[in-house]
């Protein structure tokens, strides 16, 4: 397969890199400075592309690939992947669930009680040798077990953050385009009412047209001043901009953020904020998940070239 | 509510620091607090006004030494307001037959979750990647360096009582396997247990340190624990930092021989070993684990409630046992 044209998104994972090097015939999509004469000159090689949550396959990459095959992506969101032109071109496209449910759900879990116990305001606190002088008062915790947690979106992910969230004794509310039957959790027919009704919101839905911005400002009015948003899905779930005048003007009580709407670039404003924690879209960062993750997508490329059933199939 | 003349008395023993107790407490008992004297020393307070005291209400960590029971003849219970009881003198209380009470499960909860809130926080880097984002890192690294995964981490609890319980229900739904040690197996519990921690370290990926401070426990997490621990190990500590070998653990942290730690509590607060300070695997918090909103109602009522059924002669909630 040394000879099967692979083009690479962008950098996502060093053993995924080297082992797309070995097996196949690997293009970096980053290190090439002129990207359209490139496509133009391997237009015929290229059969499969590697792509994850930053950069996938858009119309106009397709459209470049005349060869292309199947995209494999390192995520489960696809929303960098156009799968109605990976459709209309008989593209086929995989991703990689269930790996990394635990991790990110872990991580919910893991930023709301860092957002209410204000666990890097603490150690902030004592790295700043501000203990010693003990004239500092660390702002108000929150006790996390019993807080009702509102999930958008109960999937894999939101059903692994609801079953962690319920050994704290949380009651467990949730939206979904669809009531699922059978559940001890309570249905919300809206995001705004499911807002209305929990003390912590936690964004697990894939973002697609109809979910973009699926946190506005009325959704944060009615998360309120004492309530705390989770994002671990996407940037563009979140109308930033509102989000971020809430926190600074005090009308939204908390956040934990995984994910931004420009990434790799945070709004400045929520660095001087004790009440939100960031990070770099880290949901799945782990050793070991990361490299399922990857043997998954390798594992897809191999099954489709030897003409073998795919392991992980969307489309 | 009892009239002022029905009020029992109760002694209230604090360091300046700490605040006055709350208000309920002086609608049902005559709170003497020998620091709103200003004239007497608390010495010479209680040897002329104390004498008939039968209950002492203590007030967080404020040590209470065998000097200040020897001026109260009359004491039968030290009502503690803190989950830890080793600022008690508690032989003196031994040989006295002073009943002495804590907080029973009034910090359970808030403890454990702050147990669990650390361990992700150093498996998963919580603070030191919001700390890279905050100081606008991401653009110019790009990727943070991964963390590790829960699911699968082998993690033993030392201590099995009201707060190593909570921990171990949260954290099975995370796919952590639990183990534990504790001055005795305990008959109803399923997880396996170890009669020794160097036992249930070699075992562990994660040992969770919520026991209580006493001569037997002192620096129980030595050198040998670490070790068996190993180098991928992390340790949590809500309990008190006397019962980790401090210059030792930092001693393990520096040259890479224990994997991370989050710590709550120290030696000597609020001293921390400043090569602790720039360490990026572990995570530091000012003593305040229990410390939530919620948690000071929960002890209003588990404080109030020890000493009406004192005063009433009715089993107390939160007994300690003086062994």
């Amino acid at each position: 397969m040394e000879s099967i044209g692979v083009l690479m998104a962008c950098p996502m994972n060093t053993y995924l890199e080297q082992e797309l090097e070995r097996r196949f015939n690997l293009f970096k999509f980053w290190t090439v400075s002129d990207k359209t004469q490139f496509l133009k000159a391997q237009q015929n090689n290229i059969r499969a592309v590697v792509g994850n949550a930053t950069a996938g396959a858009d119309a106009e990459l397709i459209d470049a690939l005349p060869k292309l095959e199947i995209v494999s992506s390192f995520s489960v969101g696809l929303d960098k992947v156009d799968m109605v032109k990976c459709k209309e071109k008989g593209v086929r496209v995989t991703n990689t669930p269930d790996v990394l449910t635990d991790d990110v759900a872990d991580l919910a879990i893991g930023l709301m009680l860092a957002v209410l116990r204000r666990l890097c305001e603490s150690d902030r606190y004592v790295r700043s040798g501000k203990w010693k002088k003990g004239d500092y008062k660390l702002t108000t915790k929150v006790r996390f077990t019993g807080k009702t947690v509102g999930i958008i979106g109960l999937g894999r992910i939101g059903m692994a953050v609801a079953k962690r969230a319920e050994a704290f004794s949380c009651p467990i509310n949730y939206y979904s385009r669809t009531e699922k039957p059978n559940l001890k959790y309570k249905y919300y027919p809206s995001v705004v009412e499911l807002a209305s009704n929990c003390h912590i919101l936690v964004v697990a839905c894939p973002l697609t047209e109809e979910t973009r911005h699926i946190i506005n400002r009325e959704v944060i009015d009615a998360l309120g001043p004492k309530g705390v948003l989770i994002n671990i899905g996407r940037g563009p779930h979140v109308d930033e901009r509102e989000l971020v005048s809430a926190l600074v003007e005090g009308r939204l009580g908390g956040a934990g953020l995984d994910v931004f709407e420009n990434e790799p670039h945070v709004p400045e404003e929520l660095f001087g904020l004790e009440n939100v924690v960031l990070m770099p879209h880290v949901g799945s960062g782990t050793v070991e998940t990361r490299k399922t993750m990857a043997d998954l997508v390798l594992g897809n490329l191999e099954a489709h070239f030897l003409n073998k059933p795919l392991l992980t199939p969307v489309v | 509510m009892p009239t002022e003349e029905e009020r029992p008395v109760v002694l209230i023993h604090r360091i300046p620091a700490l605040k006055q107790p709350l208000a309920s407490l002086s609608e049902r008992f005559t709170l003497l607090d020998p620091l709103l004297h200003s004239a007497d020393s608390t010495h010479s307070f209680l040897s002329r006004h104390a004498s008939s005291v039968r209950a002492i209400l203590c007030l967080g960590a404020s040590p209470l030494t065998s000097d200040t029971l020897s001026l109260l003849p009359a004491l039968e219970i030290v009502v503690g307001s803190s989950a830890g009881i080793d600022h008690v003198d508690l032989q003196e209380c031994r040989r006295r037959g002073i009943l002495v009470t804590n907080a029973g499960n009034a910090f359970s909860e808030d403890g454990a979750d702050y147990v669990v809130g650390l361990l992700i926080d150093v498996l998963r880097r919580v603070s030191s990647s919001d700390r890279f984002v905050r100081n606008g890192l991401w653009p110019e690294h790009g990727a943070y360096p991964l963390g590790s995964t829960l699911g699968g981490k082998r993690v033993g609890i030392v201590g099995l009582g009201s707060i190593g319980s909570e921990v171990a229900k949260r954290l099975v739904p995370f796919g952590c396997s639990i183990a534990y040690t504790s001055r005795k197996k305990k008959p109803c519990v399923s997880y396996p247990f170890y009669a020794n921690v160097s036992g249930l370290a070699a075992d562990s990926d994660v040992l969770i340190v919520c026991c209580a401070l006493t001569e037997e426990t002192h620096h129980m997490i030595n050198k040998d624990v670490m070790t068996a621990l190993g180098k991928e190990g992390v340790i949590i500590n809500v309990g008190r930092g006397a019962l980790i070998d401090e210059k030792e653990l930092v001693h393990f942290l520096v040259r890479g021989k224990l994997g991370g730690a989050g710590l709550d509590v120290f030696e000597d607060e609020p001293h921390v070993p400043k090569e602790l300070l720039t360490l990026d695997n572990v995570v530091l918090s000012p003593h305040v684990a229990v410390v939530t909103a919620e948690s000071f109602a929960a002890l209003e009522q588990v404080v109030i409630g020890n000493l009406e059924a004192f005063f009433s002669n009715k089993p107390l909630l939160s007994p300690v046992k003086l062994e």
